[in-house]
């Protein structure tokens, strides 16, 4: 039956992920400006949020369509095996991410400082 | 001798039900990597009825067969890591005095989650999945706590029905 250490081990690393959660919240606060894609740790391209469009990347690991709506992101399609990426819900946020483990595939919200300028500049 | 082979055997062929299970239970929080983890359950109790070189071959024998059967070749490098870091620190926790279960099950959740994302932040190279990590702590712990408390519960008649 659990005992007295269990409950303080428990506490303590609930109060680490709390504290990780507090701050990982706040550094996504801010809403993105752009998207990148990565794949095999090498940029793919960036794309600005605020205009939709499908991109659809094939090559020798895999095939994926990332779409771009309404200011978020998600995974439309894989052929990944455990497709999580999918399943993945739409990101918007800086520092939020989509990824797709089989194919090394990152999807990544990026420049969250440049939005408004680029709302005026249009 | 005879006796520990077959409750190996009948572990691993538990954990390998348990995995199956767990991947027709449709469980999306648009989180990749939370699960409830039930073959975890299949360790913690081997690792009380028998010892850690028994259990550790069970998980890894688990981890390889239900990976070329249900899974793919992509996922078993991060079920290795997860697997075989849940592992080692659920080894350790045993030989803290005043652990039960509980503490020992959640250590190896947590421990499991941060394996996974180490190996995925290597592998795609990009530090931004460590966002992740708060939220996968926070399922390892739940799930941990689950499983900790269901092998706290099981063990002793476990025991004594294998006559252990």
């Amino acid at each position: 039956m659990p005992k007295k250490k269990d409950f303080i081990l428990i506490g303590v690393l609930l109060v680490i992920a709390l504290v990780g959660l507090a701050v990982t919240r706040l550094l996504q606060h801010q809403s993105g400006a752009s998207v990148t894609i990565t794949v095999c740790g090498e940029v793919y391209g960036t794309y600005p949020l605020n205009q939709s469009r499908e991109i659809e990347i094939s090559d020798d690991k895999g095939y994926n369509k990332v779409v771009i709506e309404n200011g978020s992101v998600h995974m439309e399609d894989a052929d990944c095996p455990d497709q999580y990426c999918v399943q993945h819900a739409a990101i918007h946020s800086s520092h939020e991410t989509i990824i797709c483990l089989p194919h090394e595939l990152v999807v990544e919200i990026t420049g969250g400082e440049v939005s408004d300028v680029d709302v005026i500049t249009q | 001798m005879t006796k520990k082979l077959t409750i190996s055997a009948l572990l691993v062929a538990l954990a390998m039900i348990f995995s199956y299970v767990e991947v027709l239970i449709p469980f999306n929080f648009g989180i990749p990597g939370i699960k409830l983890g039930l073959a975890n359950l299949v360790v913690v109790v081997a690792l009380y009825l028998l010892d850690a070189k028994q259990a550790l071959i069970i998980s890894v024998v688990r981890i390889l067969l239900v990976s070329f059967t249900f899974g793919n070749m992509a996922a078993l490098l991060y079920s290795i890591a997860g697997g075989l870091l849940s592992f080692v620190v659920m080894v350790l926790c045993r030989k803290i005095k005043g652990l039960s279960t509980m503490g020992v099950s959640v250590a190896g959740g947590i421990s499991h989650n941060i394996g996974q994302i180490l190996v995925a932040v290597f592998v795609v190279k990009n530090l931004n999945l460590l966002f992740y990590l708060p939220v996968l702590m926070i399922a390892g712990i739940i799930t941990g706590f689950l499983i900790g408390l269901v092998a706290g519960l099981i063990i002793p008649s476990v025991r004594k029905a294998l006559q252990l």
